[in-house]
């Protein structure tokens, strides 16, 4: 039995402010599944995304995340991704001065003292060897290890290196926000590609995206359509197609009078 | 005049006496013309009034916690010689491998260990301490020593030193010679009191050279004083790698004098580390002389508790096509203070001049203090010039980002802290001593 993700009647905003950006929002995702979230700009997916892995910068007001049957809002972000969460960012930050393979390799000792405060954590030719793995699975540059993280990196590198992170850390439930946006079409193809090659029973993806291309590469279970902060419609892969072809117009027009501009 | 006088009256100076410079002096068999510059050193100093806030450049630095009945008396050794095994060894481990050129070790200002290989010596290196070179090599000391670079006449601690000079090293390359292995001088002291070290290099025309000097003391329960002076002379189109790393214990208060002198197409990669003392005012000047000549100055700082640091640096370009390269970072957390205080200066006319200068500040509490001023002071048109000064704090964006690979917040502003420190600390060419930084780095963040 996976792990599950269960989001309840989820209200939050931006730390501060009055206004409410997610609505009460729904939405279960089991271990082995793909999910995509779609959604016209504004409509608060990348909210949700950060409010799931406990950025700061969010304000839950009401609601609950359950975990695996843990209580996420009890945990800070770190404690969400030692219990098996990973957001893959959609625009992730430059950390000057600390190299991809250093980070890695702290992001996995983490884990391991967590488990066992005495762990000496991951001898160096072992971790250089599963990174070298992880790299070459990926079709990455092994030069890229390193680099200071993210700093100087191209768009389609940042996205390269956030999977890597994904496929190092191997979570239960990742969530890839809009990991196609800025990409050009080979360098969605090799992203797309790293996500499918990581995909299994034991890996549940939610893929948020505007678009509909990067689910011909990471074939979604179901499609949700979020707008103005909930989650108006759920299908299967169908309903992504329908809203490429009719874009999200039809989705305004049907949910204006139940979501109040 | 009668107001400078009254201020004299009431800031409390070293007790020291011109007594005190004809003991060292004799002490020393030094020669007529060196116990002639002590003194006078010491009749500048007597001239000069201890500098007080109101002087431009101590404005931001008010030193009067210092006792000088503590800190003031030389710090000489009575008795018993200390013992090397008082240095914790990381401080005297090689620095590549197992290989150094040389190696000077002195603990409270006496020489306890002197290696220097055949291979250098046989080039026609010197290395030596300073007493000893001011005997050897009589005539190249008396025309460099305190005469090209640091001058008694630079202030009030500047003519101290001169009279007071307690100990120092000298590095001389001849001409065309590489030293292939680097130099280490360790300065050590574990007693109270005021020393104060001079080094003195002198890189000849198209030589090459790495120093590395290391200051540091133990914990200590009364004040010390360290009031220094190091001078570097790079010839015409030679190369001298200087790195010196200060890590005095909380009840030092180090006033110095430190200036560069860089020949025609010279190269000089100056590295500073400031981690002790209860409070430093270092003076860290780079002066260009020759047509193309280079300088590059590296500094890191990193203020914890009620730690002082005041830094002054110039890049003085007296020459055409010169360029200088200032990178300095520094942390302060705490209620430490901190300020650098930079400044770009070229003669008139000098023409295709590069100057660069930037201060890195990283704020690590509400309570501690950092100043940045950068400044620029140049007298021709086409030249390119930059200087800035920045601060910031830890992001929370940053911490997020590492957080939500499950780094634990704690390890997180360790990994920030260190990585803002990196490129720096990339820059001193030893791994060992690389992983020493870190390490103190660390333990100030965790402390």
């Amino acid at each position: 039995m996976g792990a599950t993700l269960e989001i309840r009647n989820l209200w939050a905003g931006v730390e501060g402010e009055e206004d409410a950006i997610l609505r009460g929002v729904d939405l279960t995702i089991q271990q082995g599944e793909v999910h995509a979230l779609m959604g016209p700009n504004g409509s608060g997916k990348s909210t949700l995304a950060n409010v799931l892995m406990g950025n700061p910068a969010y304000e839950v007001t009401e609601g609950e995340i359950f975990f695996g049957g843990e209580d996420l809002m009890e945990m800070e972000a770190d404690e969400r991704s030692r219990a098996g969460l990973f957001l893959a960012f959609q625009y992730p930050v430059a950390i000057p001065g600390v190299t991809v393979a250093n980070f890695l390799r702290q992001a996995l000792n983490a884990r391991l003292k967590a488990e066992d405060p005495e762990s000496k954590g991951i001898s160096v030719p072992q971790f250089v060897r599963l990174l070298q793995g992880k790299m070459s699975q990926l079709k990455m540059d092994h030069n890229f290890a390193g680099r200071y993280l993210n700093e100087g990196f191209s768009g389609g590198e940042k996205k390269r290196a956030e999977i890597l992170q994904l496929a190092t850390l191997e979570p239960k439930i990742a969530i890839l926000d809009e990991t196609d946006s800025g990409l050009d079409i080979d360098a969605l193809r090799v992203v797309a590609e790293g996500v499918e090659s990581l995909k299994g029973p034991e890996l549940g993806v939610l893929v948020i995206t505007h678009y509909q291309r990067i689910l011909n590469h990471v074939a979604p279970d179901f499609v949700h359509v979020m707008y103005g902060g909930v989650i108006v419609e759920s299908g299967g892969p169908e309903l992504a197609l329908r809203l490429e072809d009719e874009g999200y117009d039809w989705v305004r027009e049907k949910h204006e009078i139940a979501v109040p501009a | 005049m009668a107001r400078v006088r009254r201020r004299q009256a009431t800031l409390a100076a070293p007790p020291v006496s011109e007594e005190d410079l004809r003991q060292l002096s004799a002490r020393n068999n030094e020669p007529a013309w060196l116990l002639n510059h002590r003194l006078e050193s010491w009749e500048i100093y007597e001239s000069l009034p201890m500098p007080t806030l109101q002087d431009e450049e101590w404005r931001r630095t008010d030193y009067r916690h210092i006792r000088w009945e503590e800190a003031g008396p030389l710090a000489t050794q009575n008795g018993a010689r200390p013992a090397i095994d008082v240095i914790p060894k990381e401080n005297l481990a090689p620095l590549i491998g197992e290989e150094q050129g040389g190696l000077l070790v002195f603990v409270d200002g006496e020489l306890i260990r002197y290696e220097f290989g055949d291979a250098l010596a046989q080039q026609g290196i010197y290395f030596a301490e300073l007493q000893q070179a001011s005997q050897e090599r009589s005539e190249l000391v008396q025309r460099y020593f305190m005469q090209k670079a640091v001058l008694p006449t630079d202030g009030k601690f500047a003519a101290l030193h001169g009279a007071l000079w307690t100990h120092g090293v000298f590095l001389y390359v001849p001409p065309h010679v590489v030293a292939e292995l680097p130099l280490h001088v360790v300065n050590y002291v574990t007693k109270p009191g005021a020393t104060l070290g001079h080094v003195l290099v002198i890189v000849e025309e198209n030589a090459q050279a790495t120093l590395l000097v290391d200051y540091a003391s133990p914990p200590g329960e009364k004040q010390a004083a360290y009031i220094g002076a190091t001078e570097l002379i790079v010839g015409d189109a030679a190369n001298l790698r200087y790195v010196a790393l200060q890590d005095w214990n909380r009840q030092t208060f180090e006033f110095s004098h430190q200036r560069a002198r860089v020949g025609r197409e010279g190269q000089l990669d100056w590295i500073v580390g400031t981690m002790g003392t209860q409070l430093t005012k270092a003076h860290l000047e780079l002066e260009l002389d020759g047509r193309g000549a280079n300088g590059r100055m590296s500094g890191f700082f990193f203020a914890d508790d009620d730690q002082h640091f005041d830094l002054d640096t110039q890049q003085n370009h007296n020459a055409p096509l010169t360029s200088t390269d200032l990178l300095f970072k520094g942390a302060a957390k705490d209620v430490a203070r901190t300020v650098w205080q930079g400044m770009i200066k070229s003669l008139p006319n000098m023409q295709k001049i590069d100057g660069y200068q930037v201060c890195r500040n990283l704020l690590l509490s509400k309570d501690a203090r950092m100043d940045g001023i950068p400044g620029l002071e140049i007298e021709a048109d086409d030249v390119a010039c930059s200087h800035a000064a920045t601060f910031g704090t830890l992001e929370e964006e940053l911490m997020f980002y590492l957080m939500s690979r499950g780094i634990t917040r704690p390890q997180a502003q360790l990994m920030l802290i260190d990585g803002f420190f990196d490129e720096l600390l990339q820059r001193v060419p030893f791994a060992r001593v690389r992983d020493r930084l870190q390490e103190a780095i660390e333990a100030k963040i965790l402390s």
